[in-house]
């Protein structure tokens, strides 16, 4: 086999670097990586000017051992064999493919529309619907059991929660939940399709909004894409401060989210004391910024606010009153033997199936996967000695509980030690022009998981594709796992569990 | 159960006391923006075309904005000359979608709720949200209302699970085309007489996908609003104050 070309986290590569490969070859070459431990960080295709009738498909799989990332290119025409019997990790990634370009794959076990949307502008529609016409949303076929007293359970577009949108079907036999179907596509906003061409003036605001509860995340890794590409050596204050940011998006997120967990199981106390608590760290990123959501923070070239002494020593006393309240909710809450009844053995996933799906983040960690961007892919602050790994490994609600608690504990600790550092000198460079016929590619280890964004630029430097891989996007599918012979009165548990992003799936 | 009392004691009384004392804002919370008209200089005239968001025009030559579609950019390019900034009122919430276009001289604010209101829902008012497109942002800051910091059933308001138990909707994001048959459902499905919230940039008039193809740029013209809560997403304090009626 030939060498391919590798690049690290927040590097580009010259397109004509990358070589073409027969699609069989590419199979083989990604089959081979991701059995030895590679995980697919992105599958799309391009879709340059002169296309035709052969498109370009890139993938791009995350080497975790080895700190670097792999690409591979391949030409496919507009019916193609499917890899996913092979390589159960492109199962979206084809639908996704198919639903953009209208390109069908043959022999795809569950080939079905991802976000309901027409096929971009002069496609086809891999399912022979008019292409011009949009599609009625969560109008397929949906899995469905036979028999004496099986039964359907379908919830949703809207939930009874203050919740984003998405649709459930329920195969139940009893109380038992034998199958899971999640269709979403209810919050598809266009936004791969907006970016493309730019970046635009309306860019920055579209991608801070993409996952809104991950702004510093998706921002971070939108100005790293920009900055490889424009070869820009962003300052040492930025890089601490988007750190900064990123671990209190983790606080603020984890600690809501167990205490939402504890709502569901009616344990009161650590619901009421952690959703107070997630917004005492919300308000931590506005004292950096104005913005409880980090809006505005992270910018091109580094951020828009410093943080001196003064403020720092303010986040400091916030930090420490907040976390040693914390801890006290979460204390609590895992040392109550009723709420331990609940969360063990829930919504299990299985280690192996967690790896044939490329699950990431706090459900990989759960499985005994040690996937964390900061570790193996790190930038700026970030190295494997700062960040030791947290895996679980019974797959269950109370492990993604520990993941998070246990990521809790490491944010803190992260946070003291970013505080200390004393900024001096400017806070971003500017932005210079984009290399053309390149492609960026950049990693952030958001509190769900790695969010990843890769450009590809055309002759003019501007973005000819934009991928954004949300960590909900292959997640999805280990909800609809972890409900399999579970009671359907546990859903909510388990979904909250998860805690996935719909708007980041629909994009 | 002790140990829970013990934690309860330590975890202190958090309840704020908004409204009856202002909320602490930090110094750079982004709110009602401050238009300077005497800088600004008639030749200039680039502002309309700097906010990607078309929330700026010139009317006889003053500068004004439309806050339904501002997001209150930290990085607001508007201006050069500083005729425009961003303030730290959080009230901005308004009955009337005209009232959201301002040029800094008059502020029209929507007051508690209305007599009117109040005779129809009492002091209980229900509310059904639905996301239709938002990012979680909106969302996510509507649920710390019902947290004991803000503690929004002390004003006899709550988040229902069904349109049909709720006296309204409150509705976040820009209303994508996969979600609109759903939101128009969720509003039929609430008897009469009803309120219809408009809650963020994106709800109002889009936000930052206003003109995607696909979304329909916010409620405008397909349900009648009563009450614009501008900001992206709005401040906590806001939809607080209209919610906290006076006896």
């Amino acid at each position: 086999m030939n060498a391919l070309p590798f690049l690290r986290n927040g590097e580009l590569i010259n397109l004509a670097e990358i070589p073409s490969l027969p699609y069989r070859d590419f199979g083989d070459h990604l089959a081979r990586l991701l059995s030895a431990g590679g995980r697919l960080a992105a599958c799309f295709v391009d879709s340059p000017p002169d296309a035709g009738n052969v498109l370009p498909v890139y993938a791009v799989i995350a080497e975790d051992a080895e700190n670097r990332l792999g690409v591979l290119r391949a030409f496919i025409s507009r019916a193609q064999e499917s890899l996913t019997p092979r390589i159960p990790q492109l199962h979206l990634f084809e639908r996704e493919m198919a639903e953009q370009f209208g390109v069908v794959f043959r022999g795809h076990p569950w080939f079905k529309p991802v976000r309901f949307h027409a096929p971009w502008p002069g496609e086809t529609d891999a399912w022979g619907r008019n292409p011009l016409d949009h599609p009625q949303v969560g109008a397929m076929h949906y899995f469905r059991m036979e028999g004496d007293d099986v039964h359907e359970v379908g919830v949703g577009p809207v939930h009874a929660g203050i919740i984003e949108p998405g649709h459930f079907r329920f195969q139940c036999h009893g109380e038992t939940v034998l199958h899971l179907e999640i269709s979403l596509g209810y919050q598809h906003r266009g936004i791969e399709r907006l970016v493309a061409g730019g970046p635009w003036p309306r860019t920055p605001y579209q991608i801070e909004t993409a996952a809104g509860d991950s702004t510093i995340g998706h921002m971070t890794a939108y100005s790293m894409v920009l900055e490889a590409l424009a070869g820009a050596d962003v300052p040492e204050n930025a890089l601490m401060l988007r750190a900064m940011a990123l671990e209190l998006e983790r606080l603020a997120n984890h600690v809501g989210d167990l205490g939402a967990l504890a709502g569901d199981i009616g344990f009161l106390p650590t619901a009421a004391y952690c959703g107070r608590l997630r917004g005492d760290f919300l308000n931590m990123t506005a004292l950096v910024c104005g913005s409880r959501f980090g809006r505005g923070l992270v910018r091109p070239g580094g951020v828009r606010f410093d943080c001196n002494a003064v403020r720092a020593e303010k986040l400091r006393q916030a930090l420490t009153a907040a976390a040693d309240h914390t801890r006290g909710a979460l204390d609590l809450f895992f040392e109550t033997p009723s709420v331990l009844g609940r969360l063990e053995g829930v919504g299990m996933v299985c280690r192996e199936d967690a790896a044939a799906l490329g699950l990431t983040g706090v459900a990989g960690k759960a499985c005994g996967i040690d996937c964390d961007t900061r570790r193996h892919h790190g930038t700026g602050v970030f190295t494997d000695e700062t960040i030791a790994a947290v895996t679980e490994t019974t797959g269950d609600v109370f492990a993604r509980a520990k993941v998070r608690r246990r990521e809790i504990e490491q944010s803190i600790g992260l946070l003291h030690r970013f505080l200390n550092f004393r900024m001096r000198g400017p806070l971003n460079v500017p932005i210079g022009p984009s290399a053309p016929d390149s492609m960026a590619v950049a990693l952030v280890e958001g509190w769900r998981g790695p969010i990843v964004h890769i450009a590809v630029t055309g002759g003019d430097g501007r973005f000819r594709r934009y991928k954004i891989v949300d960590p909900s996007f292959l997640n999805w599918s280990s909800l609809a796992l972890a409900l399999r012979n579970e009671q359907i009165s546990d859903f909510p548990l388990c979904n909250k569990s998860f805690n996935l992003s719909y708007c980041g799936f629909d994009l | 159960m002790l140990r829970i009392i013990r934690e309860r004691c330590r975890q202190g009384y958090r309840t704020a006391a908004f409204p009856a004392e202002e909320p602490f804002l930090p110094d750079r919370f982004r709110g009602r923006p401050v238009i300077l008209q005497e800088k600004c200089s008639v030749e200039c005239g680039g502002c309309a075309a700097r906010c990607p968001f078309g929330a700026v025009s010139r009317k006889g030559g003053r500068l004004r904005l439309d806050l339904g579609r501002c997001l209150f950019c930290a990085d607001c390019p508007v201006c050069p000359h500083g005729a425009l900034t961003f303030g730290n009122d959080y009230r901005l919430a308004v009955r009337r979608r005209e009232d959201l276009v301002t040029d800094g001289s008059l502020d029209v604010l929507a007051a508690a709720l209305e007599k009117k209101m109040l005779r129809l829902f009492g002091r209980s008012l229900k509310l059904r949200q639905v996301s239709a497109g938002g990012c979680n942002g909106c969302e996510a800051d509507i649920n710390v209302l019902a947290t004991p910091v803000f503690d929004l059933g002390r004003f006899g308001i709550q988040f229902v699970a069904s349109p049909r138990h709720a006296d309204g909707i409150l509705v976040t994001g820009p209303v994508t085309r996969n979600m609109h048959a759903a939101l128009l459902a969720a509003y039929e499905a609430v008897p009469e007489p009803k309120l219809v919230i408009a809650a963020g940039a994106c709800a109002i008039a889009g936000g930052p996908f206003q003109d995607s193809p696909e979304t329909h740029g916010g409620l405008e013209s397909m349900l009648p609003v009563d009450l614009y809560i501008p900001g992206c997403p709005p401040s906590l304090h806001d939809p607080g104050r209209i919610a906290a009626p006076v006896e």
